[in-house]
């Protein structure tokens, strides 16, 4: 065996040791690297096993998918009964939407994609057609769900409920929210006493009173004031409410934004001779907007959450839609399926606008970059 | 001050132009469907079916009330209302019934300016056992925990019958009804109390029922019924009756299956012929309905033991209370004449 000799500092970088890389050397640096670690990773894999397998067990293996009953899922299979969500995944999704008529909320729910890609995504082709169809699209969505035009039907409101419901209330209530809270925003800021002073009144009165109190408001007292037979139907006075509410936050969210502008912006747009409005567009609004991003979202989320509370009105979304479900002698007592299947639903749509965010957050990091 | 004045006179005027505007009958024909306050969702009294149809006792009642003014049992519109919401909705015209397991108070009736039109259902508090404890009374309930709703009527009547029967007991104060399911599964209390109706639709959420019994001590009275705006009494006649012919039918055997056999001939029992519409009922055009009113009813709906039989049998509750007078229960029927 000869002995290689290198150049000082030419000397090639000898293998790791074996056992101390690949899947091998993993395992034993970070679960076996002493006795007790050792210990505790069996305890913790045999638990895991267990816990894993009941799970798994519950919610598929052992899980009964159709039956028309407690009592018959409980017959064929003692895990999850799923019977109760998959026979009525219909009044979870459309509420009492006649089934006939539900063909209607299927294009408006599609179409709304189509409505909002312009405005989520600026690098879309063609977008300034889009543009022309997100304009024109409420009054698509509002002909095509409520109905009594061009030959639609008309649908009551009572009728309405489940996702359907969940998701007319949050994007409503963000879509209206955002312009409005930008607007109380500036109106905040403004120099003009009127403007500021009936902008602060209105923000600190909307977060100063909780959201339920203004559900039972726009529930009863609003009847009270309007005269009988108007058909200002509870939705409209839910949605106006839930929008005045989550503007107030965005509002001071979007002032923080504001106020983190170095004040040298304002004074260099002044130098260049921009009015306000100018200034508002070209200066201040991009840059705070975009500071402001994870607190809109955040105020947006929180919002499209708050939507169950309208259980306590009497609206069924998918949550009052699941209690009804429940006190159906069938399928009484399968509170954990039900409720588990309503968590799953927010949790996606949460973690969707959650997700945009961040995206939308990295593409217009540019200063940091 | 002046304008606050002004402002409670116009809010007062408008309330008052909506209910002499029109009789609440003609509102409801003119729409041609009934608005019915439902509960949002109460085994056996309301619940939608896999099909998205509400069914249940109360609903029937509103069926009943849409057969008998409109003479079809599908024209019902449907408003679903919570406990807190129920009433504000009646009177702000959400709705011409209020059919919502309603306890009948005198301040509900009086202060709330409400018209109720009867007792469709007597609840009463009551108290639910595993019958692994053999106990066959509350009165054997000494030193029992007892799991019990906070802030409600519910824990006054439960002290109120313990002390004065000079039992010893242990409460356990829980929030919701769903958190005292959990605890009482669970054994933290040997006792659940709640209105009897609800102690047998948790007792049916519970996988083996047949272990639990509800004892025969009922502590409180909760009479519960349909309920209506005060001010329009042809609306209220017209609900209250609808009420009656329902039992009046069970009273006279007329059932959903014989009454269009019975309408057509002439009975021995000339009640039977007048609820019908063979023979002429004094007053029923002041109603504003048509002969066949009870017809409609007891065809489409049926009568008040079709109604409990089909809804609250499932629930395992029996007649008890709610049996006919001459059953030994609580229903007595003015006569129809």
């Amino acid at each position: 065996m000869s002995e290689k000799t290198y150049k000082p500092g030419n000397y090639p970088d000898l293998p790791p040791p074996p056992g101390t890389v690949g899947v091998y050397g993993w395992i034993r640096q970070n679960l076996f690297s002493s006795i007790s670690n050792s210990l505790l990773t069996i305890i913790s894999v045999v638990l895991l096993y267990y816990l894993i397998d009941g799970i798994i067990g519950w919610f598929f293996l052992d899980a009964v998918f159709d039956a028309d009953s407690k009592i018959a899922c409980r017959k064929i299979d003692d895990g999850a009964c799923w019977a109760v969500i998959t026979r009525r995944v219909g009044q979870f999704v459309y509420g009492f939407y006649p089934e006939a008529e539900r063909w209607r909320i299927d294009i408006t729910f599609l179409t709304m994609f189509i409505a909002f890609a312009p405005l989520l995504y600026p690098d879309i082709p063609k977008r300034k057609w889009l543009l022309y169809f997100s304009v024109f699209y409420p009054f698509f969505a509002f002909v095509l769900i409520m109905g009594g035009y061009f030959g639609l039907q008309k649908i009551e409101y009572s009728l309405f409920g489940g996702f359907m419901l969940t998701v007319i209330l949050g994007v409503c209530g963000i879509v209206c929210s955002l312009p409005l809270g930008i607007l109380l925003a500036l109106g905040r800021q403004s120099n003009l006493t009127v403007v500021r002073t009936l902008s602060v009144c209105f923000i600190e009165f909307m977060r100063g009173v909780p959201l339920i109190t203004l559900l039972f408001v726009a529930s009863s007292m609003l009847n009270y004031f309007l005269p009988p037979g108007t058909n200002f139907s509870i939705l409209v006075r839910v949605i106006i409410m839930f929008t005045f509410f989550s503007a107030a936050y965005i509002a001071e969210v979007i002032r923080g934004g504001i106020q983190a502008i170095p004040k040298g912006q304002y004074e260099a747009a002044d130098a260049l001779g921009m009015n306000y409005w100018q200034k508002t567009r070209f200066i201040t609004l991009p840059q705070a907007l975009k500071i402001s991003i994870p607190g809109i979202v955040n105020t947006f989320i929180g919002l499209y959450k708050d939507t169950t509370l309208v259980v306590v009105i009497g609206l069924l979304d998918p949550l009052g839609i699941g209690r009804a479900a429940l006190a159906d002698t069938k399928w009484n007592g399968l509170s954990t399926e039900t409720y588990l299947f309503v968590a799953l639903f927010f949790f996606v749509s949460c973690f969707a606008m959650s997700r945009y965010s961040l995206w939308l957050e990295n593409k217009l990091n540019t200063d940091k970059k | 001050m002046k304008t606050k004045m002004l402002l409670a006179g116009v809010t007062a005027g408008v309330m008052f132009a909506g209910s002499v505007l029109a009789s609440t009958l003609d509102d409801v024909r003119a729409r041609g469907k009934l608005n019915c306050i439902i509960n949002t969702g109460l085994a056996g009294f309301a619940a939608p079916d896999d099909k998205g149809n509400w069914t249940g006792f109360d609903v029937d009642f509103c069926k009943a009330v849409a057969a008998a003014t409109l003479g079809d049992a599908s024209k019902v519109n449907y408003t679903t209302a919570t406990g807190k919401t129920r009433f504000t909705k009646l009177a702000a015209g959400e709705g011409e019934i209020l059919s919502r397991n309603t306890t009948w108070t005198f301040s509900r009736d009086v202060d709330l300016s409400q018209t109720f039109i009867g007792v469709n259902y007597y609840d009463g508090q009551g108290f639910m056992v595993p019958k692994s404890l053999g106990v066959k009374s509350a009165k054997e309930l000494d030193g029992a925990s007892v799991c019990i709703q906070t802030g409600t009527t519910t824990e006054l009547n439960l002290a109120e019958y313990f002390k004065g029967n000079n039992i010893k007991y242990n409460p356990v104060p829980i929030e919701t009804n769903a958190e005292a399911q959990e605890l009482y599964k669970a054994g933290r209390c040997d006792v659940y109390t709640t209105d009897a109706s609800g102690l047998y639709a948790t007792m049916m959420s519970f996988d083996n029922p047949s272990d639990h019994m509800v004892l025969p001590e009922i502590v409180s009275k909760e009479p519960l019924g349909p309920v209506v705006r005060h001010g329009d009494d042809q609306w209220a006649d017209i609900v209250s009756w609808v009420l009656r012919a329902m039992m009046a039918a069970e009273e006279k055997g007329i059932t959903s299956k014989n009454v269009k056999e019975l309408a057509a001939k002439d009975n021995k029992d000339k009640e039977i012929n007048r609820l019908l519409g063979k023979d002429p009922l004094q007053g029923l055009s002041k109603l504003g309905l048509s002969p066949d009113w009870a017809v409609n009813v007891i065809s489409q709906v049926g009568n008040y033991q079709e109604s409990f039989e089909k809804h609250l049998f499932p629930l395992t509750i029996k007649r008890g209370m709610n049996a006919l007078y001459r059953d030994g229960g609580l229903h007595y029927i003015p006569p129809i004449k």
